[in-house]
């Protein structure tokens, strides 16, 4: 149940991120959640798409160093506290995460986030266990 | 003048202590250095076929990488027992050039080093900061030998810590300041920053050397500093600092003639050109025990001027270094070969081999700037490991140069690739 994520090494030069999104909506792939985290020199673009294969095949053959990564997706309520005991019940269990980001859009009542975690099993795992509500690719090719 | 007698020598004269120094000086490699043994021998001279000065030409050339493949010691042409000092440059591969010096050896370079102070204007009422890094460089011990026997009072500062530079200056009311133009350039930047006026000061005469520099230049550190600014020349392969100098009247700088021999060739056949026309300067040493060079290839390009000078000596003169007949950059006075960055950069996984070296003047100081592309995706995970893999082809590339450089990472295929030759540095400094 796990979501692929796309990592694209990006340099600091304005117009990259105009560049890199007009390409993937000339394929057709929607974006639906990002993150960007830089340092002065680059950055790394993760995203998740609406078709995770069209989009990496496009980026491919752009030339861009590009991984697909697979991430946990999660449902949680959209109340305050929602998002805490999601990450409470990892923390319980000592799994670290290594960076999380939001969706750009929220379906009934629910926060969607993606998190990258040391370990996928026990996450997912214990995340159930605790009726945390897991994103499959279908959830998210459906937004 | 601090040797008048041999500064002013009529030609003739020059040219009979020559030939009879080159003579000498054949005769020392063929017997003790297996290198130049075969060389000439393969050239078919001998010592005995040296019967003029124009019969240097009959010599082959020695150049930079028969320093490399001799590493350490098998260019010395004096044994080890004989040798007091040993210095370095930086080479190709990460190996430095490295050269020995006798005693008497010393006592030469002290002796060049010394005319040259004197044609500045130095004596030994000076105080003589230097601000050139000691160690295996050898810029530092050079002027502090030559200022010693001048009898000028030496303050070994060493590069950096340009603050503390300025408060020395200051209070010890420094008159000679000896370092790289470029870091002259940055010292006043800082002392104007600092508040300190050129009037607190007295600073008189600037010895820069190590690196080349334009005229404007020039014009500049003469007046933020209110010294005159001299410069001299040398390579740690021929001696050091005191191959040659200029004097008060700036007119190129004075070939110490006497221990050394200069020509003009034509870099691309090796043909020695007319006097006054441009071309790569070669020198040959003709009173160094330790490492005598015949013909050494400098890659520098200048020309030489024969003219009287106002100033009364009657040396041979070398105009301000125009150029490099190689790829070599100076940067903070350091000696850097884009090969050496290659030699490093293809040892790192994740880059791709092409890579572009941008050098640029911030300020006065000059910044190497290493651009790399990442080629490599299983990084992208993790920002740490990217940060980390700046940081090691930091560190390699600071073991290898002695100097420390920025890395940029960049995206695959930015950096332009070349069918013929390639062009990788970027020289913004001009």
């Amino acid at each position: 149940m796990l979501i692929k994520q796309i990592s694209i090494f990006v340099q600091n030069k304005s117009g990259r991120l105009a560049e890199i999104t007009r390409l993937l909506g000339e394929k057709g792939v929607n974006i639906l959640a990002l993150s960007i985290a830089d340092t002065t020199d680059f950055g790394i673009l993760r995203l998740i798409v609406s078709n995770p294969d069209a989009a990496e095949q496009a980026i491919s053959e752009y030339g861009l160093t590009a991984k697909v990564t697979e991430v946990i997706g999660v449902a949680v309520p959209h109340v305050p506290g929602g998002l805490a005991s999601a990450l409470a019940i990892l923390n319980d269990k000592g799994i670290s995460i290594e960076y999380m980001y939001a969706f750009v859009t929220k379906s009934e009542g629910d926060a969607m986030v993606i998190l990258k975690v040391d370990d996928n099993f026990t996450a997912m795992k214990v995340l159930s266990e605790n009726g945390i509500k897991l994103l499959t690719p279908e959830d998210v090719a459906s937004i | 003048m601090w040797n008048k007698e041999v500064e002013t020598l009529p030609r003739d004269k020059m040219e009979e202590i020559q030939l009879e120094r080159l003579k000498d000086t054949v005769k020392r490699v063929y017997e003790n250095v297996p290198f130049y043994r075969n060389r000439l021998d393969e050239a078919g001279v001998s010592p005995d076929n040296i019967k003029s000065l124009d019969d240097i030409r009959r010599i082959p050339f020695t150049v930079k990488d028969d320093l490399r493949e001799n590493y350490p010691f098998g260019m010395f042409a004096a044994p080890m027992k004989d040798i007091v000092r040993i210095h370095a440059s930086s080479g190709t591969t990460g190996k430095p050039t490295t050269v020995g010096y006798t005693k008497a050896d010393l006592e030469l370079w002290s002796e060049c080093v010394a005319r040259i102070i004197a044609m500045a204007g130095g004596t030994c009422e000076d105080i003589a900061q230097i601000a050139f890094g000691y160690g295996l460089f050898t810029g530092a011990f050079g002027l502090h030998y030559g200022l010693e026997k001048i009898g000028a009072a030496v303050i070994p500062m060493s590069s950096g810590n340009t603050e503390k530079q300025i408060m020395i200056m200051k209070d010890y009311q420094s008159t000679i300041l000896v370092s790289t133009p470029s870091y002259a350039m940055h010292m006043v930047e800082v002392m104007e920053e600092l508040g300190v006026k050129k009037s607190e000061l007295n600073l008189k005469i600037g010895l820069f050397g190590a690196e080349g520099s334009t005229e404007e230049m020039r014009a500049q550190l003469e007046k933020r500093w209110g010294i005159l600014a001299t410069e001299n020349y040398g390579m740690s392969e021929l001696i050091g600092p005191g191959v040659s100098g200029e004097c008060v009247h700036k007119t190129g700088m004075h070939i110490n003639e006497d221990y050394f021999i200069p020509e003009i060739i034509d870099p691309d056949t090796g043909e020695v050109l007319k006097d006054g026309e441009t071309g790569e300067l070669v020198i040959t040493t003709i009173g160094k025990q330790g490492i005598p060079l015949l013909r050494y290839r400098t890659k520098d390009i200048t020309y030489l001027i024969k003219e009287p000078c106002p100033c009364g000596r009657t040396t041979t003169r070398m105009a301000k270094i125009q150029g490099r007949s190689d790829d070599m950059l100076i940067i903070r006075g350091v000696n850097v070969f884009p090969s050496q960055v290659e030699s490093v950069l293809l040892g790192i996984e994740h880059i791709s081999p092409h890579y572009q070296l941008i050098v640029e003047r911030e300020g006065f100081i000059d910044k190497l700037k290493v651009v790399v592309e990442l080629e490599d995706s299983s990084l992208l995970e993790s920002f740490a490991q990217l940060e980390k893999l700046e940081e090691t082809i930091k560190h390699k590339l600071h073991t290898v140069l002695g100097l420390s450089a920025k890395v940029e990472l960049a995206e695959p295929r930015t950096i332009e690739r070349f069918t013929g030759k390639a062009k990788r540095v970027i020289d913004l400094r001009k």
